[in-house]
């Protein structure tokens, strides 16, 4: 995207959980960049695993290296997770992630071509456009 | 998950029963310029006189592993091997455009990205070889950024015992609270890479990490 190209809108792809929950690792980064590549911001419910993340990471490395004009990605994920929760709430939280996936959490992902930075605090998050 | 724990813990036990590890794998992470090179550099100085890298204000000046090994550190009366590695800042963007605004010309700018997007498949790649990590965070920046999170939950879901620095202490705006804060659950030592301002409590919390490895 040239600098004279101004970004009239965007467009949120929300994606619920149960939309990945059955894919593998690859499928579900596959679907994620899929929907980046199409200059839209995905909202998705829950996290990746940070395997997961790692792979998107190698991924959007390798696409910035083939596909013109692609620049990579801004990610966030804000989690309802404190990080003081006590012992028997945090065991509940590990139980219910092992057995439905991190689903209290809200991952946001863009293209960086649009999506200039984005800033998390632990309780906001600041999403800057080009 | 059964099969990487069960692999895991056979490694363990081979090592703990028929290696006598010889030098521990030590592999500096973070973003770009946090200053994992300056660090590494202070360290091969300090017990080789030697550094290992170069340093620049350019982002993503460190675009592939580099290492030194052998390197001997000595804390109180006990000492350790180290092969130090240092890796290329990970990032999940990088725009030429952004070298070309730090003066390169486009034809190099566009070099050092392409070397920089390979350097951070690499510095993802070496991570199943370390024995322990440092991560290395600027404490003038947010520590809360996702680059990180998904830096220490890479490093802890292979079971390498981490430490996190906040590097650059001392400039005005480090805020050492705030990576306290950010990372609860692991140990946070503020230093200046570049000054070597409170490189002996960093010494001391590398052969604890050392311990971790065995």
């Amino acid at each position: 995207m040239s600098k004279k190209d101004k970004i009239r809108g965007i467009t949120l792809q929300f994606i619920p959980y149960s939309d990945i929950a059955r894919l593998d690792s690859v499928g579900r980064v596959k679907k994620l960049l899929k929907i980046i590549l199409d200059n839209k911001v995905v909202i998705l419910q829950g996290r990746l695993t940070s395997d997961e993340e790692s792979r998107l990471i190698e991924d959007t490395m390798v696409m910035i290296g083939n596909i013109k004009g692609f620049k990579g990605v801004e990610l966030a994920v804000i989690s309802g997770s404190s990080q003081y929760k006590s012992i028997w709430e945090k065991f509940k939280q590990g139980l219910a992630k092992a057995l439905v996936g991190e689903q209290d959490a809200i991952t946001i992902i863009g293209p960086a071509s649009i999506v200039k930075e984005m800033k998390r605090d632990p309780t906001k998050l600041e999403v800057m456009m080009r | 998950m059964a099969i990487k724990i069960l692999r895991d813990f056979t490694k363990r036990m081979f090592n703990l029963f028929f290696k006598r590890k010889k030098e521990i794998s030590l592999g500096f992470y973070g973003p770009p310029n946090a200053g994992k090179t300056s660090l590494a550099n202070r360290i091969c100085k300090d017990w080789t006189g030697e550094e290992l890298g170069k340093i620049s204000n350019i982002p993503h000046e460190t675009r592939s592993v580099q290492f030194k090994e052998e390197v001997e550190i000595k804390f109180k009366d006990k000492s350790l091997k180290f092969k130090l590695i240092d890796t290329p800042g990970i990032a999940t963007k990088i725009d030429y455009e952004d070298f070309m605004k730090l003066k390169m010309k486009k034809k190099d700018a566009q070099k050092r990205a392409k070397e920089a997007t390979e350097g951070i498949i690499e510095s993802i790649k070496w991570l199943d070889d370390m024995d322990a990590v440092v991560v290395v965070l600027d404490a003038n920046e947010n520590p809360y950024s996702q680059v990180n999170i998904t830096i220490v939950g890479n490093i802890v879901a292979r079971n390498i015992p981490v430490l996190i620095v906040a590097n650059k202490i001392d400039l005005k705006k480090a805020d050492l609270k705030k990576v306290e804060n950010a990372f609860p659950d692991y140990e946070v030592v503020g230093i200046s890479a570049k000054y070597g301002k409170n490189m002996d409590e960093f010494y001391e919390s590398i052969f604890k990490l050392a311990k971790k490895t065995n």
